[in-house]
């Protein structure tokens, strides 16, 4: 097996820009790696077409919990923008940021192709608008773009917004672009310092971005995959797309500096940093890592054995399943390998974030069980016959 | 008392990157002359159009619009007089809708709702597509496109109308209703354009510029039988004259017979 | 890249749809908006192994569709397309969750499997909500109910401002690397320096023609503030609709009502 069959970053879905998120690729690695032996493609599609590999967060991997703190933030980061940009008094960002964001919807539609490996990749384009827009009116647009991929391509889902927001848009607009690359660039702009400034600032953004991912999936509890293997799966893929990224902004950078210089150089002036200085940047983050941390340990202070417990009272099982061998064993054994913190294991922790929405957990009793298909068919039915009803009423009156 | 007269004074104007764009450009227009400006590609007429809403200032010589001799403290009220039309309309519809479009003007003046939504429908009917207010301006045809761009101009009862290029990229059609239009404007009219058959159908005067200078201004009709000026300025007669036997007869006979063409 | 071009007029049509008249059409888009989030909302909100609680709501998008004269046709098949994606981020759960949960008569079934296919029927709500709230209300409806809502106004502008320049740029990027594989005779996506290239021109396009739209609001008038007329009205039939469907998310969240109709039939039978 090369490496190429397994680590595939592949062109783009047909019509909209790639949602497959980091979960769906892990999938794949791992259906790709241990199940199919015989290495036939994947079919997504009636099109035999790749998906890109992006970070997009789903709704079905986010707990509300997490979606509503990341949302919080958003929010938050959102109006202290929008704040920003109304005292910045530059009339001119009004048009060109709605202009831009649609030209980061377009360019991300078309893809390149990556030498010496085969795959393609695209524009992400936030190291674009950061340097063009300023990190403000940057991280906007960024949201502007994202929702309407949520709400027409349902990238992700609107729960979802509220975290590929913050992951795509704060950390490359707030922490790589004026952190790394206006740092790089101060001494004036040359090609080097472009390409360095750019390739750098696309990797910490990204990775932080991906870590961003895989700490709102484990929080969230809802996938079943462990900590340390996800980071260890994520991080190394986004160090490629951060590279890719960061030579991609790199050769567009260097192209309007040479065609129209002044452009680079209204850009560098007229885009402030504003205050935001390093030592906010890190009093907020440590904030915000004091916070998760005292909530994670809320959840987990609740008794790791309950799963089992209740399993076994409710389904009379006498010992869990736990085939041997396959995927499971292989990831279970991978997991003791790599553990960090082996007696924890977070999976416990998020099985029992939800005590407060269900009291049983989980409701999962046979009794009901089956009552609950009875009733669930029922109710679809239900509603079909009301939908119908209404349609035809519709015509007979229209 | 100065009734909309816009009159320039020796305007010269070179851009950033050192191309000369006006070499002294002088000429005065009374209130409701409808004038055609023409002149072969770069010659400066949209160089010009752009000084008459105070977007660039000239380097040299004066520029009186109206009451007002153009000065930076006095542009916003230069704009409310004199409207301004694109070539392209996708830049001139930029809000949701086209009643958002058309109320834009009117709204930036700060006049109240009602007054508002009076003159958005006055202007809507004037252009001949008050059933296209709700419509998103994606959905409008290039025709419809340009009729919106002029009512959102026209909302804001400008005195002076000026447009580059109205006619390119409208269909047969489109461009008769449009000249049609454009025959009943009482405002001040100054158009940019390449078409001269529509310059001959709207405009009774011309300034012709050719390299930043303007190098006739006169009678439409006069000016477009002057095949030679026509030439020197990288120009044509506008088709409806060229092949014309009564001209033909005309320039040998030296009488101009320039009353056929209507 | 017609796949892209069908995938506009995709988003055009959602915009033609929100023209229909219907009592739906008519609401104000301020109740629909917070309706679909207190109904999105409550769908997530189910832990992970929910299945028979979720189908009620299912009601919600059904009577929408129905009431309105939405094409259910249409609507299926956009969610159809987003859902090997869906299928893609559940079909790990059976993988790794073994533990079995329920049995049914003799056969077992994994908490994978059950909260995979909560997964699915959760990611179909919701794509589907937000699909019936686009189409019922159109995007720039939806803009506006966001703000007086609260939303901070720059962050609106500049949502309508992209949704306008959305066709216009795709289309001209569609002009241009069509232009490029005409010339091209390779197949397959290009190569780095030409997509360089290409990106290149498109953004100088974009920004001179950025310079050119601030121009034509110059022209009429702008100062950095953005006006409209937004003449938006809560009545009593917002008011019973919103309130009146939280209402029942509320309830079907609270109770499983298959399970209570389930044992009632059970019951019933004996």
């Amino acid at each position: 097996m090369k490496l190429t069959d397994v680590v595939r970053i592949v062109p783009k879905h047909k019509l909209k820009i790639d949602h497959e998120g980091s979960h769906e690729f892990v999938c794949r690695i791992f259906v790709v790696f241990f199940l199919d032996r015989s290495r036939e493609r994947r079919r997504v599609n009636r099109e035999e077409q790749w998906e890109d590999l992006r970070m997009h967060m789903a709704d079905a991997l986010i707990s509300p919990a997490v979606g509503g703190v990341m949302w919080a933030a958003t929010a938050g980061l959102i109006g202290y923008s929008s704040k920003k940009v109304k005292e910045e008094l530059d009339d001119r960002k009004v048009p060109l940021m709605g202009v831009m964001g649609a030209f980061i919807f377009a360019a991300q539609m078309i893809n390149f192709t990556i030498p010496a490996t085969g795959s393609s990749g695209h524009l992400g384009g936030g190291m674009i608008l950061a340097i063009l827009l300023g990190p403000h009116a940057a991280f906007l647009t960024m949201a502007s773009v994202l929702t309407v991929q949520a709400l027409f391509f349902a990238d992700g889902g609107l729960l979802a917004l509220g975290c590929n927001i913050f992951n795509m848009g704060f950390f490359t607009c707030f922490i790589a672009y004026p952190l790394i690359y206006k740092k790089i660039i101060a001494a004036g702009p040359t090609r080097g310092r472009i390409l360095t400034g750019a390739i750098l600032a696309a990797i910490v953004g990204l990775q932080a971005g991906a870590f961003g991912v895989v700490l709102e999936t484990v929080f969230s509890g809802i996938s079943e995959l462990p900590f340390v293997t996800f980071l260890l799966l994520m991080l190394p893929i986004h160090l490629a797309i951060g590279l890719v990224e960061g030579l991609a902004t790199a050769a567009v950078v260097m192209f309007i500096w040479k065609a129209r210089p002044e452009i680079m150089r209204a850009a560098a002036d007229s885009a402030p940093i504003g205050d935001l200085s390093i030592q906010k940047v890190l009093i907020g983050m440590l904030a915000a890592a004091v916070i998760t941390g005292g909530m994670i340990s809320w959840f987990a202070s609740a008794d790791p054995d309950g799963l089992e417990w209740s399993l076994f009272r409710t389904a009379g099982v006498e010992e869990l399943q736990n085939p041997g061998d396959g995927v499971h064993a292989s990831l279970t054994h991978l997991q003791e390998k790599t553990a960090i913190l082996p007696d924890y294991g977070f999976k416990a922790a998020d099985e029992e974030a939800k005590p407060e929405e269900q009291p049983p957990w989980p409701a999962v009793d046979p009794g009901t069980s089956v009552s609950g298909l009875v009733g669930g068919a029922l109710t679809l039915l239900l509603s079909f016959c009301i939908g119908l009803f209404l349609k035809r009423r519709k015509v007979s009156i229209s | 008392m100065s009734h909309h007269i816009v009159e320039a004074q020796d305007l010269q104007y070179t851009y950033p990157d050192g191309t000369v764009g006006l070499q002294g450009v002088s000429f005065r227009i009374l209130h409701g002359e409808s004038v055609a400006l023409v002149g072969a590609n770069g010659a400066g007429k949209s160089t010009l159009l752009l000084h008459l809403n105070g977007f660039l200032r000239a380097g040299n010589g004066n520029l009186r619009i109206g009451d007002y001799p153009l000065t930076p403290q006095n542009v916003m009220a230069v704009r409310r007089s004199v409207g301004m039309v694109f070539q392209d309309p996708d830049d001139q519809l930029f809000m949701p809708t086209v009643f958002d479009d058309v109320a834009f003007g009117p709204l930036n003046l700060g006049l109240p709702e009602a007054e508002v939504e009076r003159r958005v429908q006055q202007a809507l009917e004037t252009v001949g597509v008050p059933h296209l207010q709700k419509r998103a301006p994606y959905k409008l045809s290039g025709g419809e496109k340009r009729a919106v761009a002029i009512a959102a101009v026209l909302s804001m009862s400008p005195d002076i109308l000026v447009m580059d290029e109205p006619t390119s990229n409208l269909d047969p059609r489109s461009r008769s209703r449009l000249i049609q239009l454009l025959k009943t404007f009482e405002h001040t009219k100054i158009i940019a354009t390449h078409d001269l058959d529509m310059a001959l159908d709207v405009c009774e005067r011309t300034i012709v510029l050719h390299q930043g200078r303007i190098t006739a201004d006169g009678p439409t009709r006069t000016l477009f039988q002057d095949a030679a000026l026509l030439a020197r300025s990288g120009l044509e007669k506008p088709l409806r004259m060229q092949g014309c036997p009564i001209c033909a007869d005309g320039e040998k006979t030296g009488v101009s017979p320039i009353s056929h063409h209507r | 890249m017609a796949k892209i071009d069908s995938g506009f007029l995709d988003i055009g049509y959602m915009d033609t749809l929100a023209g229909g008249d219907s009592r739906l059409h008519r609401l104000d888009p301020r109740a629909k908006l917070v309706t679909t989030l207190v109904f999105i909302v409550a769908v997530v909100s189910f832990d992970k192994y929910a299945l028979s609680a979720l189908i009620p709501f299912f009601l919600f998008p059904m009577v929408l569709i129905a009431a309105s004269g939405l094409p259910v046709r249409y609507l299926i098949k956009k969610v159809m397309i987003v859902t090997p994606f869906a299928l893609l981020i559940g079909i790990f759960n059976p993988l790794l969750d073994r533990e079995i949960v329920i049995q049914i008569g003799s056969i077992p079934i994994s908490g994978g499997w059950v909260s995979f296919f909560s997964i699915l029927i959760r990611f179909a709500l919701t794509v589907t909500a937000a699909l019936v709230l686009i189409a019922l209300t159109g995007f720039n409806a939806v803009c506006m109910a966001l703000e007086k809502l609260g939303t901070p106004r720059p962050f609106v502008v500049q949502l309508l401002f992209l949704y306008r320049y959305l066709f216009v740029l795709t289309e001209e990027a569609v002009r241009m690397v069509r232009a490029r594989s005409l010339r091209s005779f390779r197949s397959g996506a290009m190569g780095f320096a030409a997509f360089a290239s290409l990106i290149g021109h498109l953004l100088l396009r974009t920004l001179d023609r950025a310079q050119r739209v601030h121009l034509a609001m110059c022209c009429r008038g702008f100062d950095g503030h953005i006006r409209m007329i937004k003449p938006m009205h809560i009545g009593w039939r917002e008011i019973v609709f919103t309130i009146g469907w939280s209402g029942l998310f509320v309830c079907m969240r609270r109770f499983n009502l298959p399970v209570k109709i389930g044992e009632l039939m059970m019951g019933l039978m004996g």
